[in-house]
């Protein structure tokens, strides 16, 4: 570790005050990469108790009431306090000023003060676990009136999502001005490595959308304390009305989710290939017009909802015009490896691997979009497999392709790259193991959130339940090789793999103030072989 | 065995066929594809790598043809859709009430059931509502699905086209009994449906006289159980008489449980809630005769 590295600079505290006070975008991106795999690994073992109740049809190991709480809260953690937040709070706020040649973020403190809404609104909700009625059952979609009637502690959970919100927000607010302010001179718009480009469409979708889920949950809290009636029909209110809010924000949500994980992929093909990117502008707009429409296609959460024919007729059309960006960025990433010079290293390989599951996951989100088709899978397990290839084959293996890649520059260590390839392999079966068997399942006609299930549903419910144990073991060995190289692992370059983006410009770990002198930028970011 | 994996319903599952079989070949492409440039441009093999900026007219084929695909198929699923949404004039109207955690059918005479009897070859529309939180109607087995909403009528049709006996679950989650809202739909020959639907007095009598099968009919024992154990409510077993501890109006106080307060919780049953317990029971005013109450509880009284 060089002697300026930021680990030796902890500013005016000392111990774990260097960390939660810290106002250095490289502190707060380990605090939340360090608090969100917390919450993760605790989600997971949530997701393997789920799956072991459902090995056999009756009860297992939990009763209904405590798996309806444990499927909730599982959600509950993994959409908001770990893929939300996820690869831009992370990576996006350790990697992305090193990008753009800046010495923090535009504003520190609020940067800062995101971290401590994040960890006051995961407090709450931990505690809404174990007070009041008991962790909330609700779903993680609260969908009203049963997250009204029901008597287990939503009120409290959903204030904590509340205070995760405004983290999301301030963060997005603080990344587009970042990014429109201290970009280093001569970084153009369109010399911006496509990273930042996904972080930049990300932040408006977190200012623009996460306010109405703010909104949404307010409404939920004063109809469970005071009964105000917004969602209850026979007070003139509308349970579809709470549907159309939450899903204004949480389809946008997804974007929040998926556009980082994308940008960061477009960051390790161009580096492992030795070439530039294909497409590079193509790839820039469709991660803004993925923002853009994105807004408008909630309205494919609720197409048995009731909501009315021309409606669901409209939002399926917006929904297969929002599916072209995504279809025009894989084939730029494929075309990225024509002619390259290719090593394929774990980086490369867990982004493969994203390809590859990303486009399962979208492309039998056309399924879900067609009208015809849809009113088939909705509700059933088909959906838990589709988002599950998309959140976890999608943005977890980019998230996991992205840790790989960013490891040496983040922690100044090298990883043990056979150990890394053979979690790889593990986590590829297991993830396939898992998952897989739930479009069959959902075809069949097996409704999701079921605590229980037919006989005829067995065989691909225990198949699943065996591949949550090799994915599990897949993701202990791939965090156990990650860990123990922090400490272990051998001294890591600058450079080490040879990227041509200003965070490898630096050393590694990066000095306090990220570079010596501020680098100046001549070109675009993509640059191999040519002579500088 | 489940026969009608995809084979029934032959539009939606031609949508299914067309998205799939194009996926599928995307898939297969891309993954091709892929592999082939890992293999062939291996640093190894081509140590020097060609700086491809990118491709105007390959950008303009990967948009358009991708375009018109998913335009197509946006087309395909709402000509299919509004099949779905277009009930035939002369079908069979049956409506549906759904609440926790039951599924109640009634017909055009007046005739109730538990599980949906339907003729064959005679388009049935079904006109859906339900009496408390939102739950979903989802026959797997002819490709329907829609919510049924508190304060709302949404409706279904279907086209009953062979004999046999299909799952009907429900897909929207609706609370600790979701996973045990399942009922079936009988599709029947003509001569057994009207045999079925002529015989409602005859069935309904012998019926009101056993109290578990009232029970059964009103989903009680999806909650309450007749063995001691405790699940979602109290158990039946040994309740009666027995002094419990109930929330009234959010004040605590001891009550008898006597055949008043059992008749009080079954109609109103948020007035009196044990404590331990969610308010969560659906009233069964209207659901339950006067005499059937009355079997339930003698059934009750004598269960120690």
């Amino acid at each position: 570790m060089t002697i300026n590295s930021f680990y030796n600079t902890p500013g005016r505290h000392t111990g774990i005050l260097s960390w939660i006070l810290s106002t250095d975008h490289k502190r707060i991106g380990i605090l939340y990469l360090t608090s969100m795999f917390s919450f993760f690994f605790v989600a997971v073992i949530l997701g393997v108790l789920m799956r072991l109740e459902l090995i056999a049809p009756g009860r297992t190991i939990m009763s209904a009431t405590t798996y309806n709480a444990v499927f909730t809260v599982h959600g509950v953690i993994m959409i908001f306090l770990f893929i939300i937040p996820g690869i831009p709070a992370g990576l996006g706020n350790f990697i992305m000023p090193l990008q753009i040649g800046a010495r923090d973020v535009a504003f520190p403190r609020i940067n800062l003060m995101s971290w401590w809404f994040y960890i006051s609104g995961a407090l709450v909700i931990l505690v809404s676990l174990f007070t009041g009625g008991g962790a909330p059952d609700t779903g993680w979609t609260f969908y009203v009136p049963y997250s009204i009637m029901t008597g287990t502690n939503v009120t409290l959970a959903v204030f904590g999502v509340f205070l995760l919100g405004i983290s999301s927000t301030l963060t997005g607010i603080n990344f587009v001005t970042t990014i429109h302010r201290l970009r280093a001179p001569g970084m153009k718009w369109f010399r911006m490595p496509l990273f930042v480009w996904s972080l930049y469409a990300t932040g408006w979708v977190q200012i623009l959308a996460t306010p109405v889920l703010a909104l949404t949950l307010l409404l939920l809290i004063a109809e469970r304390l005071f009964g105000f009636g917004f969602f209850d029909p026979s007070k003139g209110g509308d349970p579809l009305m709470f549907e159309h809010l939450f899903w204004i924000y949480s389809h946008p949500a997804v974007y929040i989710m998926i556009l980082p994980a994308m940008g960061a992929v477009t960051e390790i093909i161009p580096v492992f290939a030795r070439r530039t990117i294909f497409g590079y502008k193509a790839i820039a707009f469709s991660s803004l017009a993925i923002a853009g429409a994105g807004y408008l296609v909630w309205g494919h959460h609720m197409f048995t909802s009731g909501m009315s024919d021309m409606a669901r007729m409209v939002f399926s059309f917006l929904t297969f015009i929002v599916a072209i960006p995504s279809g025009i960025k894989v084939f730029n990433w494929v075309a990225s490896l024509y002619k390259g010079s290719i090593e394929l290293v774990s980086p490369l390989l867990f982004t493969i691997t994203f390809i590859f599951l990303f486009s399962i996951g979208g492309l039998t989100g056309l399924i879900n979009g067609a009208l015809a088709t849809n009113v088939f899978v909705h509700g059933t397990y088909f959906i838990v497999a589709h988002f599950h290839y998309t959140m976890f084959g999608g943005t977890a293996f980019a998230f996991f392709a992205a840790l790989h890649f960013w490891f040496p520059k983040i922690t100044g260590r090298m990883y043990r790259e056979s150990l890394a390839i053979k979690a790889w392999i593990i986590l590829f079966i297991g993830f396939n193991v898992l998952y897989f068997p739930m479009f069959i399942l959902g075809l069949e006609g097996m409704p999701r959130r079921y605590y229980d299930y037919l006989p005829r549903f067995q065989p691909e419910q225990f198949i699943s339940t065996v591949g949550s144990w090799i994915l599990a073991a897949g993701l202990a060995i791939m965090f156990y090789n990650l860990i123990s190289s922090i400490f272990r692992g051998e001294k890591a370059p600058g450079n080490p793999w040879g990227g041509s983006t200003l965070e490898w410009t630096t050393s590694s770990p990066p000095p306090h103030e990220n570079f010596e002198d501020l680098p100046v930028v001549t070109g675009g970011p993509y640059r191999f072989g040519k002579k500088e | 065995m489940y026969t009608t994996f995809l084979d029934r319903s032959a539009n939606v599952d031609n949508v299914m066929f067309f998205i799939v079989g194009i996926s599928v070949f995307m898939l297969v492409l891309v993954t091709f594809l892929m592999i082939f440039f890992l293999v062939k441009y291996n640093r190894k093999k081509n140590p020097v790598a060609e700086n491809i900026e990118g491709n105007l007219k390959l950008e303009i084929i990967w948009t358009v043809i991708p375009t018109i695909l998913v335009l197509a198929m946006f087309y395909y699923g709402w000509i299919g859709f509004k099949i779905m949404r277009n009930p035939p004039r002369d079908a069979m109207p049956v409506k549906v009430t759904a609440r926790m955690w039951s599924w109640s059918f009634a017909y055009e005479n007046g005739q109730k059931s538990d599980e949906l009897n339907v003729p064959l070859n005679r388009p049935v529309k079904l006109i859906i509502i339900s009496e408390d939180v939102i739950h979903s109607l989802f026959i797997p087995a002819f490709r329907i699905k829609e919510d049924a909403v508190p304060g709302m009528e949404t409706y279904l049709w279907f086209n009953p086209d062979k004999i046999g006996t299909y799952d009907l679950f429900c897909s929207e989650y609706c609370g600790v009994g979701h996973h045990s809202m399942i009922s079936k739909v009988n599709v029947m020959s003509q001569g057994d449906f009207s045999r079925w639907y002529a015989k409602k007095e005859e069935a309904a009598a012998p019926k009101g006289r056993d109290a578990l099968a009232i029970m059964k009919k009103n989903a009680c024992l999806d909650c309450h159980t007749t063995d001691g154990t405790v699940e979602i409510g109290p158990s039946f077993k040994g309740i009666f008489g027995k002094k419990e501890k109930v929330i009234t109006n959010g004040r605590e106080r001891e009550v008898v449980v006597d055949e008043e307060y059992l008749k009080r919780s079954l109609i109103e049953p948020d007035a009196d809630v044990v404590k331990g317990f969610d308010a969560i029971m659906p009233s069964q005013k209207g659901a339950l005769t006067d005499e059937e109450i009355s079997v339930i509880i003698e059934y009750i009284k004598d269960l120690k």
